[in-house]
């Protein structure tokens, strides 16, 4: 031989190469199978339901494509009236649970770290009870016999059974009773990574207890405040059980109308469409909202 | 930036516990007006707890605090105006530079214009100069550190307090920092009580170093009466190497097994001494000569290459160890004798320090 080959020697060549890029691979697939069963459930129990929901919404009663069931939502004024209806009791319960939810995760992410578990505990407690009961349990303190009624009467409080319950008062205190820990969780895990030696430095530089709440711990307790605030009320667009118990029939959500177009009218295109139109405007909602702030604060991460 | 009117520190019998566990026992302790004081001392020995106390971030079971000729011990920390240094800076996430440095500033109803004008004199005095509009996130740890203290001194308090500044920087960029805060110290002229765990940080930046231990002050010195005269054992121990060898002493005679030395100063009261040798100050490779000059024979049991130095360890005929550091330049470590071999270790008499054995 009177030449000699030099080696190419390249990144993708040199020794062992080939078989280390091949185990990174395996290593990758066999990661992706681990989330294969989550990944199923998800197509199985969400995506396809989506799909027939959105397939039904656009078939008319004699199975031809149409857009009959969205033409019926925009011409009967009933309709817009009861998504009215769902924004306003979705505002109204988001609302109160901001003002009773923040002063009460503030308190929380002052005490000790025990103290505070110990009355998280009896936030979350209604948590763990269900949803029904809790919701008939407020018919029971609130109706024109109830606990709150005939012990107002028995104190002189006032004379006639007060109208509690079966109208949007009555709503409005069972959402907001069963939606608090959704916002106090966030908040407080927002509250409890602010580090304290921020309030700190703010005192050292001049500010009042009270002001340095407002100029430093507030702002950085925002993110919290905004992701429990969009989660109480994407869930609350979404609520059957409690307008339906203590509405008293005053109260039509979106989800109340679903009921009763499939119960009542048999008419599942109807249904459909308006499980279509709410979980488009759900989506909407949290695009815009995700443009305001970063959705990552809605899995209880804290400020950084 | 000028220089501001400072004032001097006066604390008096403050004490401070925790249930059982003593934080602070009776601190007395004087900062002169103007002057760069370290509290140094291990972690848990109340320096940090004295400087919370200082600003008011922990409240003391008693004692007495004078800045200048007030007593602010029970005054609120917003109201004591002294700038301050957190460990890990506390800047604010949702501020940028500039809001962070103009928050003090702000709060003391100082007009927009104004601001303006002296965050940026302050953002040009730490070198930052143009970056107001960063983000904190944005900053390096060494800038983060400059901003934290353009924000402890924008407001040309009288009094600073830095709480470890620089332990979260690398080595490289500590030891700038040590040297830039100095000259800031020099042409701001505020009293500055300045807290770290690292003897030599505090023997580089300070006018005056207190070394705390257990709650207490053990000696209040300038840098180089604390490494050349420390009062006891601990601050001999804790500020640079040391070696201790047990000394009899009879009247003003002092012996070392059986060996007289010579020393810097005898006790006044017959307490119970040690001899403190610093490594660096003993030689091994070239002997001191003279009449002041002590010298101990022991065998060689190490040779320790360090790089810029080396190190020889020895054994005395009594079992006591002795320690010889030196420059490893090449004529020195011809020198070095082998392991095994006995050797001269001689230093002299202005370097043999008797220092109590007790604690305090």
């Amino acid at each position: 031989m009177a030449t000699i080959a030099h080696p190419v020697i390249s990144a993708a060549s040199g020794t062992n190469a080939r078989g280390l890029r091949r185990d990174q691979l395996r290593e990758r697939i066999a990661l992706l199978s681990l989330c294969a069963p989550a990944l199923l459930l998800v197509l199985v129990t969400m995506l396809l339901p989506i799909a027939w929901l959105f397939s039904l919404s656009f078939t008319a009663d004699d199975g031809s494509l149409s857009l009959v069931h969205y033409r019926r939502m925009l011409e009967q004024p009933s309709y817009a009236s009861i998504f009215v209806m769902t924004f306003k009791v979705s505002l109204i319960t988001t609302g109160i649970c901001v003002a009773f939810g923040y002063p009460l995760a503030y308190v929380l992410s002052q005490l000790p770290r025990r103290a505070a578990n110990l009355c998280l505990i009896a936030v979350m407690l209604p948590f763990w009870t269900s949803l029904l009961v809790r919701t008939y349990a407020w018919l029971v303190l609130l109706q024109r016999q109830g606990l709150i009624n005939s012990w107002g009467i028995r104190l002189g409080l006032w004379d006639e059974p007060l109208a509690l319950v079966n109208n949007l008062s009555g709503t409005l205190v069972g959402m907001v009773h069963i939606m608090l820990p959704f916002l106090v969780l966030p908040l407080l895990g927002t509250m409890r990574s602010i580090d304290h030696d921020y309030i700190k430095a703010a005192a050292n530089l001049g500010a009042s207890p009270t002001r340095a709440f407002w100029s430093v711990f507030f702002p950085l307790s925002l993110p919290g405040l905004f992701a429990g605030a969009l989660i109480v009320f994407i869930i609350c667009l979404g609520f059957y059980v409690t307008p339906a118990v203590l509405g008293g029939g005053k109260v039509i959500m979106v989800s109340n109308q679903i009921a009763s177009d499939i119960e009542l009218f048999f008419n599942w295109g109807a249904a459909s469409s308006l499980g279509v139109l709410l979980l488009a405007l759900t989506l909407a909602f949290l695009y815009i909202a995700s443009r305001l702030t970063r959705l990552e604060h809605l899995v209880g991460e804290g400020s950084r | 930036m000028t220089r501001a009117a400072s004032v001097p520190i006066a604390v008096r019998g403050v004490a401070k516990s925790y249930g059982k566990v003593v934080a602070l026992d009776h601190v007395d302790l004087d900062v002169q007006s103007g002057e760069f004081l370290t509290l140094l001392g291990p972690s848990g020995s109340g320096k940090t707890t004295l400087l919370m106390v200082l600003a008011g971030f922990i409240r003391p079971d008693e004692g007495s605090i004078r800045f200048g000729t007030s007593e602010v011990i029970r005054l609120a920390p917003h109201k004591r105006d002294v700038g301050m240094v957190f460990q890990n800076y506390a800047l604010f996430p949702h501020l940028d530079v500039a809001g962070n440095v103009a928050f003090p500033l702000k709060l003391r109803g100082v007009g927009a214009q104004d601001i303006a004008r002296r965050v940026e004199t302050v953002l040009e005095t730490v070198k930052l100069a143009g970056f107001g509009a960063r983000r904190i996130h944005e900053l390096s740890g060494g800038q983060k550190q400059r901003v934290a203290l353009a924000r402890a001194i924008v407001f040309e308090p009288r009094i600073v307090l830095m709480d470890e500044p620089l332990s979260a920087l690398d080595r490289k960029l500590r030891e700038l920092m040590q040297i830039e805060l100095r000259q800031l110290h020099d042409k701001l002229g505020m009293t500055t009580i300045y807290v770290t765990h690292d003897q030599r940080e505090a023997i580089t930046m300070s006018d005056r170093v207190a070394v705390i231990a257990g709650g207490r002050v053990m000696q209040v010195d300038t840098p180089r009466r604390i490494y050349d005269r420390p009062a006891n054992r601990f601050v001999a121990e804790f500020v640079g190497e040391s070696t201790f060898l047990g000394v009899d002493i009879d009247g003003d005679k002092c012996s070392c097994g059986g060996t007289p030395i010579r020393v810097a100063a005898l006790p006044e009261a017959a307490r119970s001494m040690l001899l403190m040798l610093r490594p660096e100050r003993v030689c091994v490779a070239d002997p001191h000569r003279g009449d002041e000059c002590n010298v101990l024979q022991a065998q060689v049991t190490d040779v320790i290459y360090q790089g810029d130095t080396y190190l020889v360890q020895g054994l005395l005929r009594d079992g006591a160890r002795i320690s010889a550091r030196g420059i490893s330049s090449a004529t020195a470590l011809a020198r070095v004798p082998a392991v095994g071999d006995m050797a001269p270790f001689s230093f002299a008499a202005e370097d043999a320090v008797l220092v109590s054995d007790a604690a305090a």
